[in-house]
């Protein structure tokens, strides 16, 4: 253990996750506030600071000064463990997500594992504990049948989710996400393949099982991160919050963040695998291999292109969000079980077909 | 008798949900846009704007006493507000006018006056059932204070709302 590469490391961990995707977001907030706003006529926070900026800061320090009340009903040692089991899985997936080429010579990822998605689906997979460990240790009902909701929901779609991506490992014959966009960026993003290698017969043929994927994962995405038309854990209608009904001040905040903390982890995870991730369209400054020297403004343009795309995957997410009603709690079980899981299993086969068929290189 | 609630029969692309769901997307981005330019904009920005102009004739805002032409207060202390008001907000004192006053022949007139403009409901009774149109509606309808008691409106406060009113002031004409 060298003394540079802890230096390094803490300062990408400062730099991505406290400098970048904590206010982002804050900022999500903000943006699902006045989109939704905008889709409904209306115009959503507009007085603090310019068109709003500062409303973030303002709900901070609101949440801050508030009184942070713990019932006398509950068990106080889940109870306080419950909101940082939910926020800090979704702060942790971050670790492995490329989010530029490289910088200084330095490859823009905090831990460049060999494992990357498996490692976020191990790890956000564990945020579910939180939301249980919340309507459980509420000791009341509408945060238990929260909590009992999310746990199912979470499990059916994790099969999905994960079967989902295994088409894609087949291509890239990788784990490793910074490899995997390195292949992207030389042969075509796996849902618009037209240049390199994807421009082939074969690479035509693969963006179908690729489509497939991608509608499969994104739903999943959307099931696991708890967000609409898969927020039955907490309902409003129904649940009157679910899992955070007994949750007041910075604990509440802190499941709030971490739904959104979650969101954007899963556009970066999106973006990764299926929109390229820090790489241009059309091979355009993509470096030769994920060894090579990169320019210092082409290393600033990667991950600019990487935030601009995550951001327009958040701003689907709060479009789909306010613009399709909830599902009914079998009609979501239906959906994973009998539907996704069988459509991702056969999309394996698909693409291992596809793979297989004589088209040449 | 039990109803049977006929289901419509969906086509096999409509069982799909995909069409209606890029339907409904498709809705709520040109709703998106078009609040964007501005063009489908409601939304009053309250404390700036305000409606004061829009507002329409018949509005009931806060009531209010007025004088007449001479400066007399119309109001002759007959109690029929305080008696109709439905939620009690009206409380009046009369006292009869000195003998040696310009307006003695009127018998008698209001001491003390107070709205609360708490209980107050804005129903416009006190108006309609007033027989000498001395208590009308005005549209002052942002009525605040920080206490109770400043929310109680006495007879200086009616009067400095209502003004002034010249000439015979049916409800029922134009002039009101």
């Amino acid at each position: 253990m060298d003394w540079a590469f802890l230096a390094i490391s803490t300062v990408k961990i400062i730099g991505l996750v406290f400098l970048t995707i904590l206010p982002m977001v804050a900022y999500s907030v903000w943006a699902e506030r006045r989109v939704s706003a905008a889709i409904q006529d209306r115009v959503g926070p507009n007085r603090v600071g310019w068109a709003g900026l500062l409303q973030p800061m303002a709900d901070g320090l609101k949440f801050i000064l508030k009184e942070d009340l713990t019932p006398g009903h509950v068990r106080k040692t889940y109870y306080w463990m419950a909101p940082a089991l939910t926020m800090i899985p979704s702060l942790l997936t971050c670790a492995v997500l490329p989010f530029g080429s490289r910088l200084f010579g330095e490859k823009m990822v905090i831990a460049d594992l060999d494992v990357g998605p498996l490692f976020v689906f191990a790890i956000a997979s564990l945020s579910v504990y939180g939301i249980v460990l919340a309507g459980w240790a509420s000791n009341s009902k509408y945060p238990f049948l929260g909590g009992v909701r999310s746990t199912s929901q979470m499990i059916s779609y994790e099969i999905s989710l994960g079967l989902s991506i295994v088409p894609l490992l087949m291509i890239f014959g990788t784990l490793n996400l910074g490899e995997i966009v390195q292949y992207q960026a030389q042969n075509g993003w796996t849902l618009l393949p037209l240049w390199g290698e994807g421009l082939s017969l074969k690479g035509m043929l693969l963006a179908i099982p690729m489509f497939i994927s991608f509608v499969i994962f994104t739903t999943s995405i959307f099931a696991e991160t708890n967000r609409l038309p898969f927020d039955l854990p907490e309902c409003e209608t129904e649940l009157v919050a679910g899992y955070h009904t007994e949750y007041s001040s910075m604990k509440f905040a802190l499941f709030f963040l971490g739904e959104y903390a979650a969101m954007i982890i899963g556009s970066g995870l999106a973006v990764t695998l299926f929109l390229g991730g820090w790489s241009l369209p059309f091979g355009w400054l993509a470096p030769e291999s994920t060894t090579a020297e990169v320019p210092f403004w082409h290393g600033l343009v990667h991950i600019g292109v990487f935030f601009a795309k995550v951001i327009a995957f958040i701003l689907f997410f709060i479009w789909i969000r306010w613009s399709l009603p909830r599902f009914r709690y079998d009609q979501l079980m239906r959906l994973g079980w009998v539907f996704f899981f069988e459509i991702a299993v056969i999309n394996v086969l698909l693409t291992a077909g596809i793979m297989m068929l004589p088209l040449g290189k | 008798m039990a109803i049977v609630v006929k289901r419509p029969k969906l086509k096999w692309w409509e069982q799909l949900y995909l069409p209606a769901i890029f339907k409904g997307l498709g809705i709520t981005l040109r709703h998106f846009f078009r609040t964007l330019s501005g063009e489908g904009k409601v939304t009053m920005q309250y404390p700036e704007e305000k409606w004061n102009d829009q507002l329409p004739e018949y509005y009931r805002g806060a009531p209010a006493l007025v004088t007449d032409e001479q400066d007399r207060e119309r109001c002759v202390a007959c109690q029929l507000c305080e008696f109709i008001c439905p939620p009690r907000a009206i409380t009046i004192h009369p006292e009869e006018i000195p003998g040696d006053d310009k307006w003695a022949k009127v018998e008698k007139r209001p001491k003390t006056f107070e709205i609360d403009m708490i209980r107050c409901i804005y129903c416009g009774l006190c108006e309609e059932v007033c027989p000498e149109q001395a208590i009308f509606l005005r549209k002052d309808y942002a009525i605040t204070g920080t206490s109770r008691a400043e929310m109680v409106h006495d007879k200086n406060r009616l009067y400095e709302i209502g003004g002034k009113r010249v000439g015979l002031v049916n409800k029922w004409n134009e002039l009101k």
